[in-house]
Protein backbone atom coordinates (compact mmCIF):
# COMPACT_ATOMS: atom_id res chain seq x y z
CA UNK A 1 0.00 0.00 0.00
CA UNK A 2 1.78 3.16 -1.12
CA UNK A 3 0.93 6.48 -0.33
CA UNK A 4 2.24 10.01 -0.95
CA UNK A 5 2.65 12.01 2.24
CA UNK A 6 4.34 15.11 2.69
CA UNK A 7 6.26 15.33 6.12
CA UNK A 8 6.09 19.46 7.08
CA UNK A 9 8.77 20.23 10.25
CA UNK A 10 10.14 22.99 12.12
CA UNK A 11 13.64 22.99 13.84
CA UNK A 12 14.72 26.01 15.89
CA UNK A 13 16.33 28.58 14.17
CA UNK A 14 19.46 28.25 15.96
CA UNK A 15 20.34 24.85 14.24
CA UNK A 16 23.63 24.38 12.32
CA UNK A 17 23.09 24.03 8.37
CA UNK A 18 24.77 20.21 9.13
CA UNK A 19 23.13 19.04 11.74
CA UNK A 20 19.89 19.58 9.90
CA UNK A 21 21.40 18.41 6.81
CA UNK A 22 22.69 15.02 9.13
CA UNK A 23 19.24 14.78 10.49
CA UNK A 24 17.72 14.85 6.87
CA UNK A 25 19.79 11.94 6.06
CA UNK A 26 19.36 10.17 8.96
CA UNK A 27 15.24 10.20 8.18
CA UNK A 28 15.95 9.63 4.46
CA UNK A 29 18.09 6.36 5.50
CA UNK A 30 14.79 5.61 8.34
CA UNK A 31 12.62 5.84 5.03
CA UNK A 32 14.32 3.42 2.37
CA UNK A 33 15.19 1.02 5.04
CA UNK A 34 11.60 -0.05 5.21
CA UNK A 35 10.62 0.23 2.17
CA UNK A 36 9.17 3.58 1.15
CA UNK A 37 11.24 6.34 -0.97
CA UNK A 38 11.76 10.42 -0.34
CA UNK A 39 10.54 11.56 -3.64
CA UNK A 40 11.34 15.34 -2.38
CA UNK A 41 13.62 17.32 0.21
CA UNK A 42 12.57 20.82 0.03
CA UNK A 43 14.35 23.21 2.40
CA UNK A 44 11.66 26.61 2.93
CA UNK A 45 14.08 28.64 4.73
CA UNK A 46 13.63 30.72 7.98
CA UNK A 47 10.05 31.67 8.71
CA UNK A 48 8.54 33.58 10.84
CA UNK A 49 6.14 31.54 12.74
CA UNK A 50 2.43 32.63 13.54
CA UNK A 51 2.45 32.17 17.26
CA UNK A 52 5.13 31.49 20.05
CA UNK A 53 6.25 27.77 19.96
CA UNK A 54 8.35 26.49 22.46
CA UNK A 55 9.32 29.95 23.22
CA UNK A 56 10.67 30.71 19.33
CA UNK A 57 8.99 32.94 17.49
CA UNK A 58 10.84 32.11 14.06
CA UNK A 59 12.04 28.91 12.57
CA UNK A 60 12.95 26.44 9.54
CA UNK A 61 10.96 25.02 7.69
CA UNK A 62 11.51 22.00 5.96
CA UNK A 63 9.23 19.67 3.70
CA UNK A 64 9.71 15.94 3.05
CA UNK A 65 7.73 14.20 0.35
CA UNK A 66 7.29 10.56 1.17
CA UNK A 67 6.13 7.55 -0.50
CA UNK A 68 5.02 4.86 1.59
CA UNK A 69 3.18 2.99 4.16
CA UNK A 70 1.28 4.38 7.15
CA UNK A 71 3.87 2.64 9.43
CA UNK A 72 6.41 4.41 7.51
CA UNK A 73 4.98 8.08 8.42
CA UNK A 74 4.53 6.61 12.18
CA UNK A 75 8.15 5.53 12.35
CA UNK A 76 9.04 9.30 10.95
CA UNK A 77 6.56 11.12 13.40
CA UNK A 78 8.16 9.05 16.08
CA UNK A 79 11.78 10.28 15.07
CA UNK A 80 11.07 13.90 15.00
CA UNK A 81 8.95 13.68 18.18
CA UNK A 82 11.80 12.48 19.83
CA UNK A 83 14.63 14.83 17.75
CA UNK A 84 14.94 17.97 20.37
CA UNK A 85 15.87 20.78 17.74
CA UNK A 86 12.35 19.76 15.93
CA UNK A 87 10.18 22.07 17.56
CA UNK A 88 7.16 21.45 15.51
CA UNK A 89 5.98 18.59 12.72
CA UNK A 90 2.45 17.70 10.74
CA UNK A 91 2.18 14.41 8.06
CA UNK A 92 -0.36 15.54 5.48
CA UNK A 93 -1.65 12.42 3.29
CA UNK A 94 -1.71 14.15 -0.78
CA UNK A 95 -2.16 11.37 -2.91
CA UNK A 96 -6.16 11.09 -2.34
CA UNK A 97 -5.81 15.14 -3.27
CA UNK A 98 -3.60 14.52 -6.16
CA UNK A 99 -5.69 12.15 -7.83
CA UNK A 100 -8.72 14.56 -7.37
CA UNK A 101 -6.66 17.27 -8.93
CA UNK A 102 -5.25 15.11 -11.65
CA UNK A 103 -8.92 14.14 -12.39
CA UNK A 104 -10.48 17.84 -12.94
CA UNK A 105 -6.97 18.61 -15.18
CA UNK A 106 -7.66 15.69 -17.31
CA UNK A 107 -11.44 16.78 -17.57
CA UNK A 108 -10.50 20.45 -17.99
CA UNK A 109 -8.14 19.41 -21.18
CA UNK A 110 -10.66 17.25 -22.28
CA UNK A 111 -12.84 19.70 -22.68
CA UNK A 112 -10.40 21.98 -24.35
CA UNK A 113 -9.62 19.49 -27.12
CA UNK A 114 -13.33 19.09 -27.92
CA UNK A 115 -13.44 22.68 -28.47
CA UNK A 116 -10.53 22.75 -30.70
CA UNK A 117 -11.49 19.56 -32.56
CA UNK A 118 -13.89 20.30 -34.62
CA UNK A 119 -11.34 22.50 -36.85
CA UNK A 120 -8.82 19.38 -36.62
CA UNK A 121 -11.24 16.59 -37.26
CA UNK A 122 -12.47 16.82 -40.55
CA UNK A 123 -9.17 16.43 -42.22
CA UNK A 124 -8.23 13.31 -40.15
CA UNK A 125 -10.92 11.78 -40.91
CA UNK A 126 -10.78 12.35 -44.69
CA UNK A 127 -6.93 11.00 -44.51
CA UNK A 128 -8.34 7.64 -42.62
CA UNK A 129 -11.47 6.87 -45.66
CA UNK A 130 -9.26 7.32 -48.62
CA UNK A 131 -6.65 4.49 -47.70
CA UNK A 132 -9.71 2.55 -47.05
CA UNK A 133 -11.35 2.98 -50.12
CA UNK A 134 -8.19 2.56 -52.38
CA UNK B 1 -36.58 34.93 -52.70
CA UNK B 2 -37.37 34.83 -49.65
CA UNK B 3 -33.97 36.94 -48.84
CA UNK B 4 -35.18 39.39 -51.39
CA UNK B 5 -38.28 39.80 -49.92
CA UNK B 6 -37.21 39.62 -46.31
CA UNK B 7 -34.78 42.54 -46.56
CA UNK B 8 -37.02 45.50 -47.65
CA UNK B 9 -39.49 44.83 -44.84
CA UNK B 10 -36.72 45.24 -42.27
CA UNK B 11 -35.03 48.44 -44.08
CA UNK B 12 -38.91 49.54 -44.05
CA UNK B 13 -39.62 48.78 -40.38
CA UNK B 14 -36.35 49.86 -39.44
CA UNK B 15 -37.34 53.84 -39.94
CA UNK B 16 -40.90 53.14 -38.52
CA UNK B 17 -39.10 51.68 -35.44
CA UNK B 18 -36.84 54.73 -35.23
CA UNK B 19 -39.49 57.03 -35.73
CA UNK B 20 -41.91 54.91 -33.30
CA UNK B 21 -38.85 55.47 -30.38
CA UNK B 22 -38.75 59.32 -30.98
CA UNK B 23 -42.51 58.88 -30.03
CA UNK B 24 -42.51 56.49 -27.11
CA UNK B 25 -42.01 58.54 -24.10
CA UNK B 26 -45.54 60.50 -24.05
CA UNK B 27 -46.72 57.14 -25.73
CA UNK B 28 -45.71 54.71 -22.94
CA UNK B 29 -48.69 55.98 -20.31
CA UNK B 30 -51.82 54.27 -22.39
CA UNK B 31 -49.79 50.81 -22.93
CA UNK B 32 -51.74 48.14 -20.64
CA UNK B 33 -50.17 47.00 -17.48
CA UNK B 34 -47.68 50.40 -17.92
CA UNK B 35 -48.03 53.76 -17.15
CA UNK B 36 -48.50 55.09 -13.67
CA UNK B 37 -48.04 52.36 -11.58
CA UNK B 38 -44.37 52.24 -13.64
CA UNK B 39 -42.81 54.94 -12.01
CA UNK B 40 -43.02 54.35 -8.10
CA UNK B 41 -41.75 50.94 -8.82
CA UNK B 42 -38.38 52.70 -10.05
CA UNK B 43 -37.59 53.88 -6.75
CA UNK B 44 -37.54 50.27 -5.20
CA UNK B 45 -33.86 49.54 -4.37
CA UNK B 46 -31.88 52.27 -3.55
CA UNK B 47 -28.31 50.16 -3.08
CA UNK B 48 -27.29 47.47 -5.90
CA UNK B 49 -25.04 45.05 -4.09
CA UNK B 50 -22.64 43.30 -6.67
CA UNK B 51 -22.87 39.82 -6.48
CA UNK B 52 -20.11 38.32 -4.77
CA UNK B 53 -18.35 35.05 -6.60
CA UNK B 54 -16.50 32.34 -5.80
CA UNK B 55 -12.72 33.33 -6.10
CA UNK B 56 -11.88 29.40 -6.46
CA UNK B 57 -14.43 29.29 -8.86
CA UNK B 58 -13.67 32.31 -10.72
CA UNK B 59 -10.35 31.78 -11.39
CA UNK B 60 -10.49 28.02 -11.36
CA UNK B 61 -8.03 27.36 -8.57
CA UNK B 62 -8.88 24.23 -7.64
CA UNK B 63 -5.79 23.02 -5.36
CA UNK B 64 -6.42 24.63 -2.06
CA UNK B 65 -3.38 23.80 -0.14
CA UNK B 66 -2.29 24.44 3.30
CA UNK B 67 1.48 26.03 2.24
CA UNK B 68 -0.27 28.35 0.10
CA UNK B 69 -0.47 31.08 3.54
CA UNK B 70 -0.68 34.09 0.94
CA UNK B 71 -4.05 32.58 -0.58
CA UNK B 72 -5.30 31.66 2.51
CA UNK B 73 -4.29 34.61 4.68
CA UNK B 74 -6.98 36.48 2.29
CA UNK B 75 -9.98 34.55 4.31
CA UNK B 76 -8.44 34.66 7.30
CA UNK B 77 -9.83 37.77 9.48
CA UNK B 78 -7.48 39.93 11.60
CA UNK B 79 -8.21 38.22 14.41
CA UNK B 80 -7.31 34.52 12.91
CA UNK B 81 -10.50 34.05 12.21
CA UNK B 82 -12.15 31.81 9.29
CA UNK B 83 -14.06 34.40 7.24
CA UNK B 84 -17.77 33.45 6.69
CA UNK B 85 -19.06 32.44 3.28
CA UNK B 86 -21.59 34.99 3.50
CA UNK B 87 -18.60 37.78 3.84
CA UNK B 88 -16.24 36.16 0.72
CA UNK B 89 -18.70 34.93 -1.48
CA UNK B 90 -16.77 31.07 -1.93
CA UNK B 91 -19.15 28.45 -2.81
CA UNK B 92 -19.85 25.79 -0.32
CA UNK B 93 -17.43 23.30 -1.52
CA UNK B 94 -14.35 25.50 -1.89
CA UNK B 95 -15.07 26.40 1.49
CA UNK B 96 -14.83 23.36 3.02
CA UNK B 97 -11.48 22.99 1.46
CA UNK B 98 -10.43 26.12 2.47
CA UNK B 99 -11.59 25.73 5.98
CA UNK B 100 -9.50 22.47 6.31
CA UNK B 101 -6.59 23.76 4.93
CA UNK B 102 -6.38 26.99 6.95
CA UNK B 103 -6.79 24.79 10.15
CA UNK B 104 -3.72 22.46 8.96
CA UNK B 105 -2.03 25.89 8.58
CA UNK B 106 -2.54 26.80 11.89
CA UNK B 107 -1.50 23.29 13.25
CA UNK B 108 2.54 24.27 11.49
CA UNK B 109 2.20 27.46 12.79
CA UNK B 110 2.02 29.45 9.25
CA UNK B 111 -1.41 31.07 10.41
CA UNK B 112 -2.35 32.08 13.83
CA UNK B 113 -4.80 30.52 15.68
CA UNK B 114 -5.77 34.02 17.40
CA UNK B 115 -4.60 37.09 17.00
CA UNK B 116 -2.26 38.85 14.62
CA UNK B 117 0.69 37.01 12.67
CA UNK B 118 3.48 38.30 13.91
Amino acid sequence: MNRTYELMFIVRPDMPEEDLDKLISTLDTAVSSSGGTMKNVEKMGKRRLAYTVRRFHDGVYVLLTVEGSGGLVHELERRLRVTEPVIKFISVRIDEEQKRLDKIKAIRDARKKVSTAPAAAPPAEGGETTPATA
Amino acid sequence: MADETKAPTATAEAPAASEGHSQRPPSRGPRPGGGGSGGPREGGRKYFRRKKVCKFCVEKIENINYKDVRLLAQFVAESGKIVPRRLTGVCTPHQRRLSSAIKIARNIALLPFAGRAN
